[in-house]
């Protein structure tokens, strides 16, 4: 065990780590005897309040499938509009000429500054005021008009940083054998940008999934979350199980892209086709909007 | 021009809102850096509850974590935290919310500060007779912390746009006044305008200022 940390572990250290790990199982078993009394004392954990979610589908084909594919729909849609145009963000940020460069940096970064969230109230007061969008869609186009908004500045950085983490010598190169300048980025540094960048993208996927639950909760934009409401009202106030289960429906979407974007970046790293270099998720420190951006993903939200 | 402001309290809102974002950031930082020495120490079962808390927190929408403090926790447990009247429930229900969020990432953010010093700093160290308390705090943690400088500014930019997610529990910070203003004001554009600026001006200077300490205090390897 190499650590930066610690040493490998004599007898003396070995007994107080059975010691932190005894205290550490009683703070544990002390706040989980307090939780599951106070749920039990709120009645919470009736076999009545969980049986919707098991017993029958109806939980499912009524409100969790319909918020699910909601939630799925305008985050396909925000990243489907969102990458096409965080690419050319990005490239236009790297352009040669000041008057490009210039706005483009201004727009990413006056986007990146704002929560996402002002950004979709934007959106539902800018549709139902000059447009005619129906009412009922209002929420769906606000919600993707926010995640693109802020999103395709985030992925604008990410292309940024995939084509500046390059080896100069790939550009020079190319410029040597004569290509022109939009020769080079679309057949030199593109392709072997995008390798690089794909474990950051998959993960701002998650930011966006996570964002969308915005939506459902501040724009009447029905879906996974918002779903929780009409359901604990149905099935009698089951607050904590219809919570607990849309918690556990984000948990393995998100949980399931993280692992694949890590995936990823460790097959990107050892393959042989590209320079080694990989953009790790966190590279941008975007998201997690929530934007928090950053770690992991961003934090975005 | 500006008349659509009167009777608003915007300076209020976005005092909230500084106020959720420091709350939250001092709170997050405590249970982050406790998070972060469960994952990095010596014991199996505290690096295990630091690796499930991580994995399962950063996954879930902040929307959901703020949104079940106030109907799961609040509304059906009863747990008001020690306050009585809504406002301030709502308050500290949602620095709760920020706090068990955020500080996920932070704790990200400093594991990969320490994995940042490469073990040979450690190993030196030991070398020339340094115990393990002096490893620590003369070798290891002064490179790791400065190198984790500009990670946690991500992370507190982050920490400030989200607070307007205390919108959905019915915090009067920015967001919220944003959404009244818009419904009763026919200023569209204006009105976003000023909430954008507001939230530019919190966050681009702490992005300048605290990037510019990062590079620095950074160590150069």
């Amino acid at each position: 065990m190499s650590s930066v940390l610690y040493d490998a572990q004599g007898p003396r250290a070995k007994r107080r780590n059975v010691l932190f790990t005894v205290v550490f199982l009683v703070a544990a078993a002390a706040v989980l005897w307090w939780v599951i009394t106070s749920l039990n004392d709120k009645d919470q954990l009736a076999w009545e309040k969980w049986k919707p979610f098991f017993s029958s589908t109806e939980a499912w084909t009524t409100y969790l499938w319909p918020g699910l594919q909601n939630t799925l729909k305008a985050a396909a849609l925000s990243m489907v509009i969102a990458m096409p145009l965080g690419a050319v963000l990005g490239i236009a940020r790297l352009s040669d000429h000041r008057w490009v460069r210039v706005p483009v940096s201004i727009v990413v970064e006056f986007f990146r500054a704002i929560p996402v969230l002002i950004l979709m109230i934007f959106g539902v007061a800018l549709y139902s005021e000059y447009t005619n969008v129906s009412s009922d869609d209002r929420p769906l186009y606000a919600v993707v008009t926010g995640l693109v908004l802020y999103n395709a500045s985030v992925l604008a950085e990410i292309v940024r940083a995939g084509i500046l983490s390059l080896p100069k010598g790939q550009s020079e190169a190319a410029m040597a054998i004569g290509l022109r300048k939009n020769q080079v980025m679309r057949f030199i540094l593109l392709p072997q940008a995008v390798t690089v960048m794909l474990p950051a993208i998959v993960s701002q996927l998650v930011v966006i999934v996570k964002d969308t639950a915005l939506g459902g909760a501040v724009l009447t934009f029905s879906e996974l979350l918002a779903s929780v409401g009409p359901m604990s009202g149905y099935y009698g106030a089951n607050t904590i199980a219809s919570f607990t289960i849309v918690a556990l429906i984000y948990i393995a979407i998100n949980f399931s892209l993280t692992t694949f974007a890590s995936w990823l970046e460790g097959r990107l790293r050892r393959g042989k086709k590209s320079t080694g270099a990989v953009l790790p998720p966190a590279a941008v420190g975007g998201a997690e909007s929530t934007g928090a951006g950053g770690a992991g993903g961003g934090i975005g939200l | 021009m500006f008349d659509f402001l009167e009777g608003y309290d915007l300076l209020g809102a976005f005092w909230v809102t500084v106020k959720l974002t420091v709350f939250a950031g001092v709170g997050s930082l405590i249970w982050g850096t406790l998070l972060a020495a469960m994952r990095v120490g010596p014991v199996p079962l505290m690096r295990g509850f630091g690796t499930a808390y991580v994995n399962i927190v950063r996954n879930i929408p902040l929307t959901v974590i703020i949104l079940f403090t106030s109907l799961g926790l609040s509304q059906t447990l009863g747990v008001n935290l020690g306050a009585d009247t809504f406002e301030t429930i709502n308050f500290r229900l949602s620095v709760l919310g920020l706090i068990a969020y955020t500080s996920a990432f932070v704790c990200e953010a400093l594991r990969s500060g320490i994995n940042t010093v490469p073990v040979g700093q450690a190993e030196a160290a030991r070398a020339i007779g340094l115990n393990f308390t002096q490893v620590l705090t003369l070798i290891v943690l002064p490179q790791a912390f400065r190198s984790v400088v500009g990670p946690l500014t991500n992370v507190l930019i982050a920490l400030t746009k989200n607070t307007t997610v205390a919108a959905a529990i019915g915090v009067a910070e920015a967001a919220a006044l944003m959404k009244e203003m818009i419904e009763n004001e026919a200023q569209l554009i204006l009105i976003s305008a000023v909430f954008a600026f507001g939230f530019v001006c919190l966050t681009l200077p702490t992005g300048l200022i605290l990037g510019w300490v990062s590079k620095k205090v950074a160590v150069k390897r």
